[in-house]
C-alpha cells in the first residue's frame, strides 16, 4: 500500500506492505536509522518519535497509521546546526553512554517537557518509566532532563 | 596545566545525539547492499531429541532463498578436544564430549538453541518462514536447576557420567577452624541467573569484500572474534576482517562471539552470499548468554568480640547447556571469597553444573559480585548472630593498610587498599548514626513503613589477564593530527574522550586533532579488547605509552632542526611547541616535527602489559523503606565509595559507576531469569522480565577515593564494574535489615514483594 509521511518536515511517500511498522518505515525506507528497535513487545521506548508532536512508540504504529500524519525523529531535532536544549543536555549532563536508548530517550523527554515544562525528578523517573537504559542507571538521564527544563524556563 | 582528572564532556556525543550511532544493523556499507537477511530457528524445548527437521513448506515460501542445517555444515574443521576448561584464568570451553555445536544436529539441550538458518530476501518474510521448518522433537526429561543437575538423574551429554563437567572440590572437609569459635553460621543463598540485556541486542552481518570474508558484528573485541572465528570455521585469520561498529552495550555478553554469529559467519561462506542477522528480544533473552546463576552455602565462625576466625564457601555454578566458560566464573568468585577480610582459614569449592537452560558467561564483574553477595551476607548473618553492628564487624576484620601487598588465602595478591578509610567515608557521607537513629524510631513507632540501611564492603579483581596486556599504535602526521589505534573496544564508555585527553596531555596536541580508532582487525590486527574492567590500566596505559616514544622520537626530529642537544630541546605540552630550553623564539609545531621525520610521521607502536592485576575497593550504603504489609522495598538512597585509584575523567568514571549501581540494584530488587518445571524460560520477553527502570532507583550519591597503584604508570585500576559488585549485597543487607526486628535472617535475591511479605509472615510464624 501507498502510505505518505512527513518525516522531520519532508514529505516522504512509499509502497510498503500493509503490517510494515513505522520504525522500519523510518529506518528501512526513509534510511533514518537513529531510532533504534530494542525490543518486540513496547517495553523499551528505544523507538520513541514524535507522531504530530506527541511521542510514540514507532514500533507499535504502523506506517498506514501515519499516512498524511507528521513525525519527528532525533535526526529532525537539531535546527540549523544548533543542537536541541535536550540534546544538549544529554552532552552536558553525560546522559548517553553507548548511545543505544538516547535517540528514544530524548525524544521521550522532549515531549515530557512539552507536556511539563517543569517537572520534578520523580515525574522525571515517572515519565520515563517506559524508556529502559542499560548504561547510564539514568542518573544522568534524569540530571539532563531537569537541566533542560531549567535552560528552557 | 594537566587536563588529566579534569571534567571533560564527551567528543562522542554530537554523533550519538543527533544522527545516532551506527549499530550493525544501521550499517549501509555498500558490500551489504541487497544483503538477505538470516532467521533462526531455534528450539521450542529445553530438552529433547530431534527426530526430523522439514523445511519444505518454508522452502515453497516466495523470498526464500535457503533453509540451512546442520547437515549442510560440512566444511567445518572437528571440535576442540576435551579440557579442563578455564580456570582463574580465562574462559575456555570444555570440548570433548561437552562440546558445543553450532547448528544443533541431534539433540537441543535448551529453549532457543539454534537448529536451522532461513535466509530470505528481506523484510518479515523471514520470521514466517522460520515458523514454517517444522523440528520434530522426542523429548527427554529437562534438568533444571543446578541441584537437580548435580542429582544426575538425567544427564545431558552421552558419553559423559554426571552433570559436573568441571569441579573443584576437596577430598575432605576440616571443620576444625570453626570448632574454637563462639558463633558459627550458616546459609544457603541464591545468587539467581539474571539476562545481561544490553539494549542493542546480538547482531551481525558478513560479506565477501574484496576476497576477504568480512564480519561486522556487535562485540567487545574484534581481535579475539576473529580468532575465534578462525578456529571453529577453519580459515587463516587473515582470509578474514571483522569490524565492531558501534556497539549498543555488552556488558560482559559480547566478549568475542558467540554461535549464533559465527553460524552468520559460515552461512555467507557457505552461501557466498551477503548477510544480515539482527536477533529480536525474544531470541536474545533465550540466546544471548546470560549471568550469575551460582547457588551459595556459606559458613562463617567466629568470636563475640566481632572477630572472624574462619570462613568457607561452596558453589555451585549453573553454567546452562553447554560449560562455554569451563571454571572461570566459580574460579574467580572462590578466589574473591574472602573480600576485605584478614581471615585466618577461608575454605572454598565449586562444581560447575550443565542445566537445560540457556549458557551462563560474563556478566559486569563475572564471579566477583557473587563471590562479593556471599561473604558480604555472611558477614551480617554473623554480625546479627553476636548484636553488633554490622559497620563495627567490618572493621574488626578488615585488611589493614600496612599490610598491602596482601595475599589472600585464596591466592591472589591484592595491590593497594584502604578499606577501612572507604567504610568511615561512606558511612559518613551517608549520616550512619542519623539513619540508625531514624530506624529506631520507626521500630518503635512499629508502623508498616520499616527503614533497612545495608552495608557492603568489597574488593575486586581487575584486569585479571594483565599480562595479556593491551596495544597502542600512536601516528602524528605532518598535518599535526594524531590518530590512535587501539587494540581496546569502546562501547559506551568513552574510550575516544580519554584516549584523546591523554595524548593531550603528553603531547599538548589538542583532543580536537586526536582521532581514536578501534574495532578493526585490518587497521588493528593486535588487540585485546574491553572487558574485565582492563581498558584504562591496560589500553590508557599503552596509549600513554606509545606517547611517550612519540615524544622522544619527536625530540629527536626537533634536535636536529634546531641544531641542539636532545636534552635541551623541552616539549611544551600547553601549547603543543617544541622549544630550545630558555629560548621561546625557537618554536616548532608538531606539524613541522612531523613533517621532517621519514614518512612525514612520527609512529610508536606498543603494547602494555602489567605484571598482575589491580583490586579495586570501595564501600556501599543503601537505605531502603520496607512497607511490612505489602513486603514492598524501595531504594531510598544509595551512597557509595568506589577506589579505583586516580581519576581520569570524573564524568567518565561517575558514568561508570552509576550504570553500575544500577545493574547491581536490578540483581537484588527485580531481575530474574526464570524456567518453569520443563525448562521453558517464563521471562523471555521484556513484558516478562523486569527490567529496572528509572522509577525504581534514586538518584545515586558518589563519593571520591583515589587510592594508586603502582601496577601501570596512570596508577588507575579498573571502575567498570565496581557499582555493580558493591551495590547488590548493600542492597540485599538493608533488605533484610529493615526487617530484622521482626525475625527475619536472610532473605534471597531479588528482593520483590512477594518473597519479602513471605519472609516477614514466616518469621511472624515462628
Ligand atoms: S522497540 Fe519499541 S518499545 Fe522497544
Ligand atoms: S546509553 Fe546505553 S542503553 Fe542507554
Amino acid at each position: 500500500m501507498k502510505v505518505s509521511v512527513r518525516v522531520n518536515g519532508h514529505d516522504m511517500t512509499a509502497d510498503v506492505e500493509d503490517r510494515m511498522l513505522l520504525v522500519h518505515f523510518l529506518r528501512d525506507v526513509a534510511g533514518l536509522t537513529a531510532t533504534n528497535v530494542g525490543c518486540d513487545t513496547t517495553s523499551c521506548g528505544a523507538c520513541t518519535v514524535l507522531l504530530d508532536g506527541e511521542s510514540v512508540k514507532s514500533c507499535t504504529v504502523l506506517a498506514a497509521q501515519a499516512d498524511g500524519r507528521a513525525v519527528t525523529t532525533v535526526e529532525g531535532l537539531a535546527g540549523n546546526g544548533e543542537m536541541h536544549p535536550v540534546q544538549r543536555a544529554f552532552h552536558e549532563q553525560h546522559g548517553l553512554q553507548c548511545g543505544f536508548c538516547t535517540p528514544g530517550m530524548v525524544m521521550a523527554i522532549v515531549s515530557l517537557l512539552r507536556e511539563n515544562p517543569h517537572p520534578t525528578e520523580e515525574q522525571v523517573r515517572a515519565g520515563l518509566e517506559g524508556n529502559l537504559c542499560r548504561c547510564t542507571g539514568y542518573h544522568n538521564i534524569v540530571r539532563a532532563a531537569l537541566a533542560a527544563a531549567e535552560v528552557a524556563s | 596545566m594537566s587536563i588529566l582528572g579534569t571534567r571533560v564532556i564527551r567528543t562522542e556525543d554530537p554523533r550519538l545525539l543527533t544522527v545516532g550511532g551506527v549499530y550493525v544493523d544501521d550499517l549501509r556499507a555498500p558490500e551489504l547492499e541487497g544483503a538477505a537477511r538470516l532467521t533462526f530457528v531455534r528450539s521450542t524445548m529445553a530438552h529433547a531429541l530431534i527426530t526430523g527437521i522439514d523445511a519444505s513448506e518454508a522452502l515453497r515460501e516466495p523470498g526464500v532463498a535457503a533453509v540451512l542445517t546442520a547437515g549442510d555444515m560440512d566444511d567445518l574443521p572437528p571440535p576442540p578436544p576435551e579440557s579442563e576448561g578455564g580456570g582463574e584464568g580465562g574462559p575456555v570451553p570444555v570440548g570433548g564430549p561437552w562440546s558445543e555445536p553450532l547448528l544443533a544436529a541431534d539433540r537441543v539441550r535448551f529453549v532457543g538453541e539454534p537448529i536451522a538458518v532461513v535466509i530470505t530476501d528481506g523484510g518479515y518474510q523471514g520470521e514466517d518462514a522460520a515458523e514454517l521448518v517444522s523440528v520434530d522433537y522426542e523429548p527427554l526429561p529437562a534438568v533444571v536447576g543446578a541441584r537437580a543437575a548435580v542429582a544426575g538423574e538425567s544427564l545431558l551429554f552421552p558419553g559423559t557420567s554426571s552433570n559436573v563437567p568441571v569441579s573443584r572440590v576437596p577430598d575432605s572437609v576440616d571443620d576444625s577452624p570453626f570448632a574454637g569459635c563462639d558463633v558459627v553460621v550458616e546459609q544457603d543463598i541464591v545468587n539467581q541467573r539474571v539476562a545481561c540485556l544490553p539494549m542493542e541486542s546480538r547482531a551481525t552481518a558478513a560479506a565477501y569484500v574484496n576476497g576477504k570474508l568480512t564480519i561486522w558484528h556487535s562485540s567487545q573485541n574484534a581481535q579475539l572474534c576473529r580468532l575465534i572465528l578462525a578456529g571453529a570455521l577453519g580459515m587463516a585469520p587473515d582470509q578474514m576482517r571483522v569490524i565492531v561498529p558501534d556497539v549498543g552495550g555488552g556488558f560482559g555478553a559480547k566478549v568475542g562471539i558467540d554461535r549464533d554469529a559465527i553460524i552468520v559467519a559460515w552461512a555467507c561462506k557457505h552461501t557466498g552470499r551477503a548477510l544480515r542477522w539482527a536477533e529480536t528480544r525474544s531470541e536474545n533473552l533465550v540466546g544471548m548468554t546470560q549471568g550469575r546463576a551460582q547457588l551459595h552455602r556459606v559458613k562463617i565462625g567466629g568470636n563475640r568480640d566481632g572477630r572472624i576466625l574462619a570462613y568457607r564457601l561452596d558453589v555451585i555454578q549453573d553454567t546452562g547447556a553447554y560449560p562455554r566458560t569451563g571454571g572461570f566464573l566459580p574460579g574467580l568468585t572462590c578466589l574473591m571469597a574472602p573480600g576485605v577480610y584478614d581471615l585466618p582459614e577461608v575454605q572454598t569449592s565449586f562444581r560447575v553444573a550443565v542445566t537445560n537452560a540457556t549458557p551462563v558467561h560474563a556478566y559486569r564483574g563475572a564471579g566477583r559480585p557473587e563471590a562479593t553477595a556471599a561473604i558480604e551476607r555472611a558477614v551480617d548473618l554473623f554480625a546479627a548472630e553476636i548484636g553488633m553492628d554490622p559497620a563495627e564487624v567490618r572493621r574488626r576484620n578488615f585488611v589493614a593498610p600496612d599490610k598491602f601487598p596482601f595475599a589472600t588465602k585464596t591466592g591472589a595478591l591484592y595491590d593497594s587498599g584502604e578499606y577501612g578509610a572507604a567504610l568511615d567515608k561512606v558511612l559518613a557521607a551517608a549520616g550512619y548514626g542519623e539513619l540508625r537513629a531514624e530506624q529506631k524510631r520507626r521500630r518503635e513507632h512499629g508502623g508498616p513503613r520499616q527503614l533497612g540501611i545495608g552495608v557492603s564492603t568489597y574488593v575486586e579483581i581487575t584486569a585479571a589477564d594483565a599480562g595479556a596486556g593491551e596495544s597502542a599504535k600512536l601516528v602524528v602526521a605532518d598535518d599535526g593530527t594524531a590518530t590512535v589505534y587501539t587494540g581496546s573496544s569502546a562501547h559506551g564508555q568513552g574510550h575516544h574522550t580519554a584516549w584523546a585527553m591523554l595524548v593531550q596531555d603528553e603531547l599538548g596536541i589538542p583532543m580536537d586533532k586526536v582521532t581514536v580508532i578501534h574495532g578493526d582487525t585490518d587497521l588493528i590486527p593486535d588487540g585485546v579488547g574491553t572487558y574485565a574492567s582492563r581498558s584504562l590500566q591496560l589500553g590508557g596505559s599503552a596509549v600513554h605509552k606509545a606517547a611517550i616514544e612519540v615524544k622522544d622520537e619527536g625530540r629527536h626530529q626537533a634536535a636536529e632542526m634546531l641544531e641542539a642537544a636532545e636534552a635541551d630541546i623541552v616539549l611544551d605540552t600547553d601549547t603543543g611547541l617544541w622549544q630550545v630550553r630558555g629560548d621561546p623564539d625557537t618554536a616548532l609545531t608538531w606539524a613541522q616535527v612531523a613533517g621532517h621525520a621519514s614518512g612525514g610521521t612520527l609512529i610508536a607502536d606498543v603494547r602494555f602489559s602489567a605484571d598482575r592485576p589491580t583490586f579495586p575497593f570501595g564501600a556501599h550504603v543503601a537505605v531502603v523503606e520496607v512497607d511490612t504489609e505489602t513486603g514492598k522495598v524501595t531504594l531510598l538512597r544509595h551512597v557509595t565509595v568506589d577506589d579505583a585509584g586516580p581519576v581520569l575523567n570524573p564524568v567518565l568514571a561517575e558514568g561508570q559507576r552509576h550504570g553500575g549501581i544500577a545493574q547491581g540494584a536490578a540483581q537484588a530488587l527485580l531481575e530474574e531469569v526464570l524456567y518453569d518445571a520443563d525448562g521453558n524460560p517464563l521471562t523471555s520477553t521484556l513484558a516478562d522480565y523486569a527490567a529496572i527502570t528509572a522509577t525504581e532507583l534514586p538518584s545515586f550519591e558518589l563519593v571520591s577515593s583515589e587510592t594508586p597503584t603502582t601496577l601501570n604508570p596512570l596508577g588507575v585500576k579498573g571502575i567498570g564494574e565496581a557499582g555493580t559488585i558493591g551495590s547488590t549485597p548493600a542492597i540485599q543487607n538493608a533488605v533484610v535489615d529493615a526487617v530484622a526486628h521482626l525475625g527475619v535472617r536472610h532473605i534471597d535475591m531479588p528482593a520483590t514483594p512477594e518473597r519479602v511479605w513471605a519472609a516477614i509472615e514466616e518469621a511472624r510464624a515462628q
